[in-house]
C-alpha cells in the first residue's frame, strides 16, 4: 500500500520538523529566561547598592558582570547539607517543584510578533493557547506548593512558619491578582495573549499608545502590581522570608543547589510578572518603530525587553525604599481594600464596555 | 495515536495517584496523591477539548482549594494515621457495591447502540463557549447557584466567628 505508507511518511515528518522547531524555541526560551535570572541578581545587587551609596559587585570582571557565573560555580560546589530531621522525599521535591513551576510559565509568554528567517517563519512564542492567560494563572498557582512543602518539611518552626505565611499569602493576593486582570480581558475580549497585545495597538490623538494602562484600565495596573507584588514574595510583602523574625523563612534549611533553586524560583517568577504587566497593560511589543529593515524587524522584541526591563527596575527600586508591613496590615490590605477595588474595575469595565457596544 | 497514549498516559497517572491516596499512610502525601488525580483529570479535560474546564480545574482545585487543605494539615500537625482493619459492614456492603456500580456503568455504555462517537478534541469547550451557555442558556440555574454559594459563604463567617463578637459588631482598632 504505497499511498498509506507516504501518508504515515508524510505524517512522521511533520510530527517531526513540529518536535525540532519546538525543541529549540523551548531551549532558546528557557536559556534567555535564566541568563535574565542572573542577570537580574546581579542588576538587583548593583541598584541596591547605588541607591545605598556603595559599589556592590565590582572584583569579577568589568563592572561585576560575571558576578552571577562565580555565584553560580559558588552555589555548585558548596556542601548540600540535609539535615537528619527534615521529610526527605518532600525535603528533595519542594525547589524542584518550585523552579519547575517557575519556569515553564514562560512558554504561552509572547515576545513579539511574526518573524521570518529565510523561508521559514515562526511567533516569537513557544505556543500560542486561547486560554493562554489562564494557563499563567494555574502554573504560578501550582508553585505556592514549592513554598509551602519547603517549609513542612523541613521540620523546622521558622521555616513552618515561613510556609504558612507563604501559602496564605499568595493565596489571598491571588484573588485580587486574577480579578485586576479580568478587565483587560473584557477590553481584549480573548484570554489569548497574542489577542490582548494585538487589541492594544494604536494610539490616541496621534500620540498616546492605546496601550490598556492609558485606556481606562489605569487601577487595575496597580492593584496587578501590588498583588503580583506580593504573589512573588517581594518587599513590602517579603514576610515568608522575613529575616528579622523567621531567620530566612521556608527556606532556612536549605543550603547549596536546593537554595539556589528557591532563588531562580523568585526571580524566574518576577521575570513572568513582569512579562504578563507588560503585555496586558504596556501593548507588549508595540511601540514606535523606524530606522533600516533589520532594525524594523528586531524593533518589537526590544521594546518588549525594555519594558521588561523597567519592571524589573521597579522591583528593585521598591525594594528598597518600602518597608515590610505587619502581618495583619497584609491581610487586611488585601481583602478589605484590593479585593473590592478589584470587583469595582471590573464591573466599571463591564458596564464602560456594554454602553460602549 | 498521539491522542491515545497521551489518554493512557493521563489516565493511569490518575487511578495511581487515586490508589496512592488511598494506600499513604501519611495525611500530607495523600493531599499531594489527590493534587496528582485532579492534574491529570485537567490533562483528560484539555485532550477532550475542554480547554476553559481544564484551566479552571487547576486553578481552582490543585492550586487553590489543596493549597487550603495542605496549609490546613501543616496547621494541625496531623501525623501519620493508625492503620485498622476497616468495619466488617464496608467490606461486605462495599466491595460488591463497587463492582455493581462499575458493571452498571459498563454495561449502559456498551450496550446503548447510537452512541456518539466523538473524536477526541472535537467537543467545543473555549472559553466563549462555556461563556454562551453560562450568561445565555442557562442565565437563571447560573445565577441561582451563585446565591447558593453566597449563603454558604455566609454560613461559613457565622460559624466561624464567636457569637461575642458578633453581637458586638466589628472589631476596633487596640483591641
Amino acid at each position: 500500500m504505497p499511498k498509506r505508507h507516504w501518508k504515515t511518511k508524510d505524517i512522521l515528518l511533520s510530527i517531526t520538523a513540529f518536535l525540532i522547531i519546538s525543541i529549540v524555541k523551548s531551549a532558546a526560551v528557557i536559556g534567555v529566561l535564566l541568563t535574565a535570572v542572573a542577570y537580574s541578581v546581579w542588576l538587583e545587587r548593583k541598584v541596591s547598592a547605588h541607591i545605598q551609596n556603595r559599589w556592590g559587585p565590582t572584583r569579577v570582571g568589568p563592572f561585576g558582570l560575571l558576578q552571577p557565573l562565580a555565584d553560580g560555580v559558588k552555589f555548585i560546589f558548596k556542601e548540600d547539607l540535609t539535615q537528619p530531621h527534615v521529610y526527605k522525599p518532600l525535603y528533595i521535591a519542594a525547589p524542584i517543584i518550585a523552579v519547575v513551576f517557575a519556569i515553564s510559565s514562560i512558554a504561552v509568554i509572547p515576545f513579539g510578533n511574526w518573524v521570518n528567517i529565510g523561508p521559514w517563519g515562526t511567533y516569537l512564542q513557544i505556543t500560542d493557547l486561547n486560554i493562554g492567560l489562564l494557563v499563567v494563572l494555574g502554573i504560578t498557582s501550582m508553585g505556592v506548593y514549592g513554598v509551602a512543602l519547603a517549609g513542612w518539611s523541613s521540620n523546622n518552626k521558622y521555616a513552618l512558619l515561613g510556609g504558612l505565611r507563604a501559602s496564605a499569602q499568595m493565596v489571598s493576593y491571588e484573588v485580587s491578582l486574577g480579578l485586576s486582570l479580568v478587565g483587560v480581558v473584557i477590553m481584549a475580549g480573548s484570554l489569548s495573549l497574542r489577542d490582548i497585545v494585538d487589541a492594544q495597538g494604536g494610539v490616541f490623538w496621534g500620540f498616546i499608545p492605546r496601550w490598556n494602562i492609558f485606556h481606562g484600565q489605569t487601577l487595575a495596573f496597580f492593584i496587578y502590581m501590588i498583588s503580583a507584588y506580593a504573589e512573588t514574595n517581594r518587599t513590602p510583602f517579603d514576610l515568608p522570608e522575613a529575616e528579622s523574625e523567621l531567620v530566612a523563612g521556608y527556606h532556612t534549611e536549605y543550603s547549596a543547589m536546593k537554595f539556589a533553586m528557591f532563588f531562580m524560583a523568585e526571580y524566574a517568577n518576577m521575570v513572568t510578572v513582569a512579562c504578563i504587566a507588560t503585555l496586558l497593560f504596556l501593548g507588549g511589543w508595540h511601540g514606535p518603530i523606524f530606522g533600516p529593515p533589520l532594525l524594523q524587524a528586531i524593533m518589537p522584541v526590544i521594546w518588549f525587553c525594555l519594558k521588561v526591563f523597567f519592571f524589573m527596575f521597579l522591583y528593585v527600586w521598591v525594594r528598597w525604599t518600602l518597608p515590610r508591613f505587619r502581618y495583619d496590615q497584609l491581610m487586611a490590605f488585601g481583602w478589605k481594600v484590593l479585593l473590592p477595588l478589584a470587583v469595582a474595575n471590573v464591573v466599571y469595565t463591564a458596564l464602560v464596555v456594554a454602553w460602549r457596544a | 495515536m498521539l491522542h491515545l497514549i497521551l489518554f493512557l498516559f493521563f489516565g493511569l497517572i490518575c487511578v495511581a495517584g487515586a490508589i496512592n491516596l488511598l494506600a499513604q499512610s501519611h495525611p500530607i502525601n495523600s493531599a499531594l496523591s489527590l493534587i496528582v488525580v485532579m492534574a491529570s483529570l485537567a490533562a483528560l479535560y484539555l485532550l477532550l477539548g475542554a480547554e476553559f474546564v481544564a484551566a479552571v480545574q487547576v486553578i481552582v482545585y490543585a492550586g487553590a482549594i489543596m493549597v487550603l487543605f495542605v496549609i490546613t494539615i501543616m496547621l494541625l500537625n496531623a501525623g501519620a494515621e493508625e492503620r485498622t482493619r476497616g468495619s466488617r459492614i464496608a467490606t461486605l456492603i462495599g466491595v460488591p457495591g463497587v463492582v455493581a456500580g462499575g458493571t452498571l456503568v459498563a454495561w449502559t455504555l456498551l450496550r446503548r447502540p447510537d452512541r456518539p462517537a466523538f473524536a477526541i478534541g472535537a467537543l467545543k469547550g473555549g472559553p466563549s463557549d462555556i461563556a454562551r451557555l453560562l450568561f445565555h442558556d442557562y442565565l437563571l440555574p447560573f445565577e441561582v447557584t451563585s446565591v447558593l454559594i453566597l449563603i454558604a459563604i455566609m454560613g461559613a463567617v457565622v460559624l466561624a466567628s464567636r457569637p461575642e463578637a458578633v453581637a458586638r459588631g466589628p472589631r476596633k482598632d487596640g483591641e
